[in-house]
Order: structure tokens, then sequence, then C-alpha cells
């Protein structure tokens, strides 16, 4: 079943002409991926030979749905148009838009988030990797032949470090695999994806990626220790980093947490997350959970 | 990015909110003849970002235009937490009656921003947060309202301000709002003997991403920055210097920040973070790689890439093009993973150079580095 995104899902492309788009459409359609449409005012009408597939562009995300059925959309539109390409997705009600781009400024996030919750559309990114169900659907830039299908979800920050994680457990498989995205503020939460996990049957060990800054994952700790019941095994990155840039006295006020990786390790360990010291050390301990429950 | 206190203070003037009269200068010299056209009485205060100023002495009250060069000559220069002062501000001085704290932040749980406000400014907020939470009110803004007259006086009243800052809380969403920044705080807003309401000190941060949008703050408004630092960010590059002597280059800020923490792990020090992105070419690992090898400090080299989108056989072409044009004197620990894996080993094999080698894990790539970097 895994989460937000099936065999099932028909997929729209914002900006599937441009370069990013082009070659991230050709993977997509590669690992499965049902990509019925690409968007494009200035072309649409025409369509794009993808070799086993001809890919219908429209001028709307709006007339690509009447036309396929679409209900997932993944948005490679550069920075600057990225609030106008969700607020659309949204108006046009698709289900899920997935962000890839990377430099959306905060204001824009904060205002299109805010804007497609209230038209109930979920957001995942921006900034983000997107996510891939194994064997059924990829949409956005996850590698998808470095795993198979299995029992694992997976949720992280980071595009690199959620690479590095399903390479490392590819023997077992997962479920889907959520590349949330690093910037302040994101459309899907650590929090959306463990209740998702939670509720799929498909998913039997949840693996959470978090990295230092901000209170995401003391929030993700909370929620686990009273709605999450699956086993949850963690990674944290960020213990050497150089302090970064803090935001005033405001900023720790707001979170009320230091933001540091040692600080979100404790919070997890406190609620009975393992967390691993490595992602080679994290997967063995996903998968002595997984053999000890067997 | 973060503004000096001059820079917030002429944002905050543009946008209507009252701010004291004040000049900036690099020059002693200058600021006499500044304290004098000021009325001759000014505080200097040192222009770093960072806080505490106050207490490492860059913030004097000067009497007379003379002492104003003395203590401005004596400020220029010195050194607050690691940050030299090469410029002050000269500014009037304010018959403060009471003192006000108020902030717009962004606020990462809400996915929003938040108002924080305080009738007990001028101190530090984060204390008073801590000892007295009731003290400080946190108001959430709707983005799609901002911030209304009624917002500011619901602000206000629940922070208990009096009614003249309202103006000034609007005025300073329009900063929020215009500037594309993150946080914008006035610290203290005072009230003066006479009944005015001023902004005496400010914060500003900016958004990096809308700096498409918001062309006036040029670089050189960032501070001058780490000279390796900059030689990378020239190319590109995310380069930030580190004390320890272990290189490291990898893709995607998350898994460069884990091989940080593994090569701690192993008993050496990270000399450096640098992310060459994803989908990065052989041009991008070669000025990555010739960045850390200018590096004296560093003893040895760790390649790590996990290969997602970005090619592993580009990543050893790269490295074979960076020893083409660096000579190179440290030992080079290289693990490719994902992407073409397989095609960039064997480019990396087919060179024998003796100060390569390749790791097949990332632990193991971790550890090797640490030895050479410790042994040698």
């Amino acid at each position: 079943m895994a989460i937000y995104l099936t065999q099932e899902s028909k997929v729209l492309v914002q900006g599937m002409t441009g370069g990013e788009g082009m070659k991230h459409t050709r993977r997509m359609l590669a690992a499965g991926t049902d990509v019925v449409g690409g968007v494009n005012p200035r072309k649409a009408g025409r369509t794009v030979d993808f070799g086993d597939r001809a890919v219908p562009v429209f001028g709307s995300v709006a007339e690509g749905m009447a036309a396929t059925g679409a209900d997932v959309s993944v948005v490679f539109v550069p920075p600057a148009f990225v609030r106008a390409a969700v607020t659309e997705a949204a108006d046009a009600g698709i289900g899920l838009a997935v962000v890839i781009t990377e430099g959306v400024p905060v204001h824009d996030s904060v205002s299109f988030t805010a804007y497609a919750k209230a038209r109930g559309t979920r957001i995942v990114g921006p900034n983000c990797p997107g996510l891939i169900t194994p064997g059924q659907s990829n949409a956005g830039i996850i590698p998808a032949d470095i795993t198979k299908p299995g029992r694992i979800g997976l949720v992280s920050k980071s595009g690199t470090l959620t690479y590095q994680l399903m390479y490392e457990l590819r023997d077992i498989g997962f479920s889907t695999c959520v590349g949330i995205g690093g910037d302040p503020v994101v459309g899907t939460s650590h929090i959306d994806c463990l209740a998702a996990f939670e509720d799929d049957p498909d998913t039997e060990l949840i693996v959470l990626i978090g990295e230092i800054g901000g209170d995401a994952e003391e929030r993700a700790a909370a929620f686990i220790r009273d709605h999450v019941s699956k086993p949850v095994v963690g990674y944290i990155a960020g213990f050497t980093a150089p302090e970064g840039k803090t935001m005033g006295h405001a900023g720790a006020i707001v979170s009320g947490s230091s933001g540091t990786a040692r600080a979100k390790k404790e919070a997890l360990e406190a609620v009975g997350v393992r967390v691993g010291r490595t992602p080679t050390e994290t997967a063995r301990l996903a998968l002595a959970v997984l053999e000890g429950e067997a | 990015m973060d503004l000096y206190e001059h820079q917030a203070r002429e944002l905050f003037e543009e946008h209507g909110i009252v701010v004291p009269r004040a000049e900036v200068t690099d020059s002693a010299k200058e600021a006499r003849g500044i304290a004098r056209r000021l009325g001759g009485r000014v505080v200097v205060k040192a222009q770093v970002k960072t806080g505490g100023r106050g207490k490492a002495g860059g913030v004097k009250v000067a009497a007379d235009p003379a002492a104003a060069e003395i203590t401005a000559r004596q400020i220029l220069g010195m050194d607050i937490k690691g940050h030299t002062v090469g410029t002050v501000m000269l500014a009037e001085p304010v018959d403060i009656e009471s003192e006000f704290y108020v902030s717009y932040v962004l606020d990462r749980a809400g996915g929003g921003f938040l108002a924080i406000a305080s009738a007990e400014g001028g101190m530090d907020i984060e204390e008073v947060a801590a000892t007295r939470p009731d003290a400080v009110a946190r108001v959430p803004v709707d983005p799609a309202e901002g911030v209304t007259p009624s917002k500011a006086a619901e602000i206000a009243e629940a922070a208990g301000l009096p009614a003249q800052s309202v103006d000034v809380l609007v005025r300073l969403w329009q900063v929020l709002v215009r500037e594309d920044a993150l946080l914008v705080e006035v610290n203290p807003l005072v009230r003066t003997a006479q009944g005015r309401i001023l902004a005496l000190d400010g914060k500003v941060t900016l958004d990096d991403n809308a700096s498409f949008r918001q062309a006036r703050w040029g670089a050189d408004a960032a501070g001058p920055a780490d000279p390796l630092e900059a030689a990378a960010a020239a190319k590109g590059l995310t380069y930030v210097k580190l004390d320890g002597e272990v290189g490291i280059i990898g893709n995607g800020a998350g898994l460069v920040m884990s091989t940080l923490d593994v090569v701690a792990g192993c008993g050496a020090r990270p000399a450096n973070f640098l992310d060459i992105g994803g989908g990065a070419s052989a041009q991008i690992m070669a000025d990555g790689l010739s960045v850390i090898l200018s590096d004296p400090a560093v003893r040895s080299v760790l390649v790590n890439v996990f290969g997602g989108i970005t090619a592993c056989d580009a990543v050893a072409e790269g490295i074979v093009r960076a020893l083409d044009t660096v000579r190179l004197t440290k030992p080079l620990v290289v693990r490719l993973d994902g992407n073409n894996a397989a095609q960039g080993r064997a480019i990396l094999d087919a060179q024998r150079h003796p100060l390569v080698e390749q790791a097949t894990t990332m632990d193991g790539a971790a550890r090797r580095a640490a030895h050479l970097a410790t042994s040698a």
C-alpha cells in the first residue's frame, strides 16, 4: 500500500520541458512512474517523446488533471516561479505536489504551504529529493535502482543520506522513502510521515533521519512516544558541524531547543528510538530490530 | 545573511520607523566631525554581527567630538568574539524612559511567522523568556493577512506595550515582508522622556534564497569571509573552514555532515565542510579538490560520494583532472557508491596514483583517512 504514492498515482510534471524536468521525467518513467503529462503554458498542445512514451504538454495543471485524471504533481520550475506553480496546482485541487526546486524564498514557502493546506493539497518539499515507493512509482529525483520494495518506511531531511540508507538496507527494501527537504519551512513534516507509516500495513519499521537545526526531531520524538507503536530507528547528522547561523535571540525562544545533534539524539533515545552513530550502524540497528522480531 | 546594525537602522528608517540620528565611519578622524554634526555628545557603537558588544567594550558614550575620536580609535580594530571591528556607528544619545522588545521571527514548527513582544526590553530577552515566560507574548501571524493595525493592537495588548507601538509593529512587518527577512528584531524599542517611540537597536536577518529579487545588499554586505571560503564561493561550492586535519568532500549537505561526524568518531578532526552538490560535474569535483589541497592544515583528504544524481564516473574524472593541475602531496581516500560507481572506481584504478586509494564503505574510508592524517 505504501504512503502518499502508489502505482495508481498519475503524475504531472510542472517544468517538464526544462533541462532538469526532462532529465528527471526520463528517470521517473524508467522507474515505472505513470507520468501522464507535463505543464507549460507556452508549450501546450505539444508532446515530448521519451522513447517508450510520448508525454503530452498541457497549458495548466487543471487542464492536465481534466484530461488525464492526474493526482500528483512534481514541480521543477525555477525558484522565482515555484509559488505560482504550487498555487496553481492547489487551485486545481491536486492531491499531492512534490516541490524539488532548491533555493525557494522562505516567504514564498510560508505562503504556498499555508495556501495548499487550506485547500487539501499535500506539499512535499521544497528543496527535497521527492518520494519513492520502490517498484511502484517515483516522484522526484531519488535514484530508483539502489533499493527494492520492502517493509521499511524512511523519512529524511537529507537527500544523499536517504540514498545511503536505502542502499545500506537494499536487501530488506522499502515501502516508501520520503525526502521531506531541508528548508526551514516544508509542507510535510517528520510527524506527518510517522503518522502515515504507523497506519501503513506495508511498513514494519521506520527509519527517521534528521540533522542539526530547528526542533523537528524533538517534536517527532514526542509524537513517537504518544502515537507510534512500530519500531523506529534514527540517525542524526551534524555532531561536528560548525555552529550555523543563528536566528538571533528570538529563534531559540520559538523552538525552546538548542537544535544541536546531541539534543535531537537524546530526545529520540528518551522515547526508545535506537539512534546509530553512523549511517552504516543505523542500518545494522534496523536489521537487528527486524530480525529480532521476525 | 545578517545585516549590520547600521544597515538594519537604515531599513527601519526607510519604512518610517523612528530611529536616532546616526552616521557610520571606518575612520576615527571622521568620527570627530560626525559627533559635531550630531550635537557633540554621542554613543559610539562597534558594528559587528555578534551579540555581547556592550560587555566587550564595543559601545561607549563620548561626551564631545574630541572624546568621540579617541573612543572610535579604541573601538576600531577591536576583536569582539573573533569579529574585527571595521566600522563604528555614532548615534545621538536618547533620554530613555522605558524599554520594550519586539520582533517577528520565522516559526519552523508553525510554518509561518511569530510576533514576539515584551514590555521588558533592553535586557537579554532569552533570559526574560526563561525566568518569566508570562512577560513575553508570542502571537502567530497569518501570512495571508499580515500585520494590520488591529493585529498590531492585539500584539501590543498581549505584551503590555504602549499604544504608540502599534504603528511600529505594522511598519516592522512591512520591513519583514518587503525585504524578505527571516528575522526583524528591535531591542530595545524605547519611549523617551518626551514620549517619543524610537528603535534604538535592531537586528535583521535576510533570506539568502530571495537575493535574486532583493539586489540592494551586495555580496560585500555579508562582510569579509575566510579567503578559502571566498575562493570556494567564487566556484559555486559550499565550503566551511574548520580546525582539523582531514579534508572532506562529499555530495549533499546531510552526507557531508555525516562524513564529518564519522571522521570525528575515528579520532581525527575534519578540516572543512565541502558540499559539491547534486549532479556535480568533473569540473566541480576538480575545483573542490584544489580548494582543499590549498589548505596547509590538511594532512589527508576523504572524498565520500554516494551517486544519486551525481555520476561517480564524473567524480572520478574530476579527481583525475585535479591530479593533472594540482600536485598531490597528501594522501587521498576515495569512496564511491551508487550511480556509475563501478566505472568511477575503474577510472581511479587505472591511474595507479601512489597517493590515491579507494575504500568500499563510508566507515572504512573515514577510518583510513583519519589514520593517514593522525599517523603521518
